[in-house]
């Protein structure tokens, strides 16, 4: 088969045009990020010598991790009832107190030094990992569930209170002005024309962050803030590692199965 | 030649969708396929080339066997079979010269078709046929730029672009506008001849099957019940490969209101 | 108004009828007797609980002013934070992509790999980074190391999920379009689905760099590298406003990777 309308021509060439068109800057990023692999690399301070003692090492932790071991199981109960109780307690506070922080860092309904508050009050929670605000608390109300609790309030007022601040902020403005109309106060202003509109939004935000509380709960005991993650660190530093795998092992199987409830009851409220 | 025996397909435990097809397409012929949703034509098409498994039967062209080739064989099998498209089927956020040379693809290996390094050869063809059909000045346009007709402009430069030896096109024109899809059809009907290459075409407007193409095959349930030319495809032939179906919203046994209402929509 | 409000509580009262409702009450029911037993057996020491305001602005008030002293030592470990969430991100990509392909239903070559996929995606996501990163101090000792393998493993889940869905979400149509030109699987891979993923995959990375940056923080927490390890000295030291510049330079470093972030999407998307 000859291609239709044979006729002589000059070669004709095509290539692909460039992501970037600019070659400069279509090479120099390659370069760039080049030099940057080699220096980040070359920078860090790794320690060869202990590093490749980690095969042994690893061989030994997983053999005498396996089988692991629920000899103690009394002990992981109660890091486990802890945990729970330090979810639960956080998500409600966390979750009562996110909504004046939300009003606070609302555009739409907040002076404007106040959404300044609010807004810094937000930023600055989700700025920090649970687990660096868990270590001051630690510091500041000493070891034990306390911390944990106040740990995880913060945390929930950051992620609940910047979601619901986005969600009023987006509210069917009419129902406000129908308020004002009528002369309601600001309070009830907000009660009436406000929270009914984020209150949906605002159960399913709950279920969500109990399930993401339950699983911070688990690690903000790393540093001493009680539940689970106390009775993992204590196990792994006595090298109680068959103990240390039956707790990770229950520690997934919780995350999972509390990841499906909470999926299941938003679910069904949305 | 295409010579295809005893086809039958059957999903699963349900009723066979093709009931023991035969259909022999001698070279140089423009064939159209009419039917109503679900009477198989669709299903047919992609037997051919496999992209649906027969369950029996022989599909022979040019005399090779293509019902039991596997892996790699297949796909020399398939690169000699083009195929275009209902919805384009087009790499929507690649150029239009990438999906054209995409129809290379069973050809180059993977490096080439990696690093878009295509032989000359081929894109000169790309062009040759891109200039054909009039997009070549879109060849580096992304192809979700370009409207329904240029689109599908696309997709048939890229079916052309496999040198094939049999071209099969599942119902080319159903997403056009009425005016876009005769253009369509035109081109393939004239391709057909320069090229000298057998067409298959299921198509849905029968004024267009009966226009453009030089045989046409009605299927009816997984059967064919008709065979001929277009001259010879009358109402009776009409009739019973829509009759009852083509029309639900009508009742089945106000036999005249029904075929009026057919050659309404074939006129439209 | 009345009329309306009337209107309002009867439609209210067919839309719940009495088995909702009593389910609703049950709901509130149990929440309020597992929050009242979450309060009275939870092993708190309430005096302190009543201090803790006090205590808290002690501690506040020992952190003022930040001490500008080892801002250097300070800038150098945010740096190395940086370069672990960094180099993490770029070599989850090498993993991960290989975990989506095969966890995803459309392009698993079989049975076996599919649940192979998806078991390593699970385990990846369920374990949180610092409890990664305690496994990996244990075994390649405290430093870098640990962290960057602590946040790859953790990425992996996060990274293989997303494009894993994104890969299942594709249009099919291309797939058996690229199919049907006789094109081998690796080349439709390369043609129909690599383009349509690519969006998503940008995203994706973007996003979870973000996060391991925030991650990158506490791995010195557990010794594996990063700002946290001056942290925990400075804790550990009662060095209180060198904790609160630590705490600055924290909260300045995940503003700037957020945007930075921003702008990447914005220019790349």
């Amino acid at each position: 088969m000859t291609p239709p309308d044979p006729q002589p021509r000059v070669p004709r060439t095509w290539k692909k045009p460039p992501f970037i068109a600019n070659p400069f800057i279509r090479y120099g990023i390659f370069i760039v990020a080049a030099i940057y692999l080699v220096w980040a690399f070359g920078s860090l301070p790794f320690n060869w010598a202990r590093i490749s003692e980690g095969l042994p090492r690893a061989a030994r932790i997983f053999s005498g991790g396996f089988p692991p071991s629920f000899e103690r199981f009394g002990l992981l109960l109660t890091g486990f009832k802890e945990s729970f109780q330090i979810a639960i307690l956080a998500t409600l506070l966390g979750v009562l107190l996110s909504i004046p922080f939300a009003v606070m860092a609302a555009r739409n309904i907040a002076p404007l030094p106040i959404y300044l508050i609010g807004r810094s009050v937000i930023i600055i929670s989700r700025s920090f990992h649970p687990v660096i605000v868990a270590i001051l608390f630690v510091a500041a109300v000493g070891f034990g569930p306390l911390a944990g609790i106040l740990t995880l309030t913060l945390y929930s007022i950051g992620f609940v209170g910047k979601l619901l601040a986005e969600e009023i902020e987006e509210i069917d403005w009419g129902q406000v002005e129908a308020m004002r109309a009528a002369g309601a106060g600001y309070i009830a202003t907000l009660y009436y024309a406000v929270f009914p509109q984020i209150l949906p939004r605002q159960v399913g935000l709950s279920m969500y962050q109990l399930d993401s509380n339950l699983r911070a709960s688990a690690v903000v005991g790393i540093v001493g803030a009680g539940g689970i993650g106390g009775t993992l660190m204590n196990a792994f530093g006595r090298y109680d590692y068959d103990f240390a795998f039956a707790i990770l092992l229950i520690i997934i199987a919780v995350i999972l199965l509390s990841e499906g409830i909470s999926g299941w009851v938003r679910k069904k409220i949305w | 030649m295409l010579e295809i025996t005893n086809l039958v397909k059957r999903y699963g435990h349900n009723e066979a969708v093709l009931k023991g097809l035969d259909l022999k397409v001698e070279d140089n012929s423009v064939v159209s396929i009419v039917g109503a949703s679900g009477a198989g034509k669709s299903t047919m098409l992609r037997c051919i080339n496999r992209l649906v498994e027969p369950t029996s039967g022989s599909i022979k062209l040019n005399g090779a066997e293509l019902v039991n080739v596997k892996g790699a064989e297949l796909r020399r099998a398939r690169r000699k079979i083009g195929m275009v498209f209902q919805g384009f089927n087009l790499l929507d956020r690649l150029t239009v010269m990438e999906n054209v040379l995409a129809g290379r693809l069973g050809y180059v290996n993977l490096y080439q078709a990696i690093s878009r390094r295509y032989p000359q050869a081929d894109i000169e063809r790309a062009f040759t046929l891109m200039e054909r059909v009039g997009i070549a000045h879109y060849a580096n346009k992304r192809a979700d730029e370009l409207s329904g007709g240029e689109r599908q402009r696309v997709g048939v430069v890229r079916a052309l672009m496999q040198e094939p030896d049999l071209l099969l096109a599942d119902e080319p024109t159903a997403s056009l506008d009425p005016r876009t899809s005769e253009q369509i059809m035109i081109l393939l009907q004239s391709l057909a001849s320069e090229l000298s290459l057998p067409v298959l075409i299921n198509i849905h407007n029968v004024a267009q099957a009966k226009t453009y193409t030089e045989r046409i095959v009605g299927l009816r349930h997984g059967k064919m019940i008709f065979d001929g030319q277009p001259a010879d495809f009358n109402k009776d032939a009409l009739d019973a490969i829509y009759g009852g179906i083509e029309a639900p919203d009508e009742t089945v046994s106000e036999q005249p209101h029904r075929s009026a209402e057919v050659e309404r929509h074939d006129s439209a | 108004m009345v009329d309306h409000a009337q209107q309002l509580a009867d439609r209210v009262w067919q839309r719940y009828d009495r088995k909702e409702r009593l389910i609703r009450y049950a709901v509130l029911l149990g929440t309020l007797m597992l929050v009242f037993w979450a309060v009275r057996d939870i092993d708190i020491f309430w005096p302190w609980v009543w201090d803790a305001p006090n205590q808290m602005s002690n501690l506040g008030a020992r952190m003022w002013p930040p001490s500008a002293a080892g801002l250097s030592n300070i800038l150098n470990a945010l740096l190395e934070t940086v370069h672990i969430a960094t180099l993490a991100t770029f070599l989850t990509i090498f993993l991960a992509l290989p975990v989506a392909y095969i966890a995803a239903q459309n392009t698993t070559p079989n049975r076996a790999c599919l649940w192979l996929g998806r078991f390593i995606l699970v385990s990846s996501r369920s374990v949180n980074t610092i409890i990664w990163a305690l496994l990996f101090v244990a075994i390649f000792g405290p430093g870098v190391l640990a962290g960057i393998l602590a946040i790859v493993f953790r990425s992996i889940g996060f990274i293989g999920k997303l494009m894993g869905e994104a890969i299942e979400e594709i249009d099919r149509r291309p797939v058996e379009a690229m199919e049907a030109t006789g094109a081998s699987k690796a080349k439709v891979v390369a043609y129909a689905i690599v383009p349509q993923v690519m969006p998503a995959f940008f995203a994706i990375v973007i996003l979870r760099w973000d996060i391991n940056i925030r991650e990158s923080t506490v791995l010195g927490l557990v010794g594996a590298g990063g700002i946290g390890v001056i942290l925990q000295g400075a804790i550990d030291t009662f060095a209180w406003p060198t904790v609160a510049t630590i705490l600055i330079a924290i909260i300045v470093l995940v503003l700037i990777g957020e945007a930075i972030t921003s702008l990447l999407r914005s220019k790349v998307l």
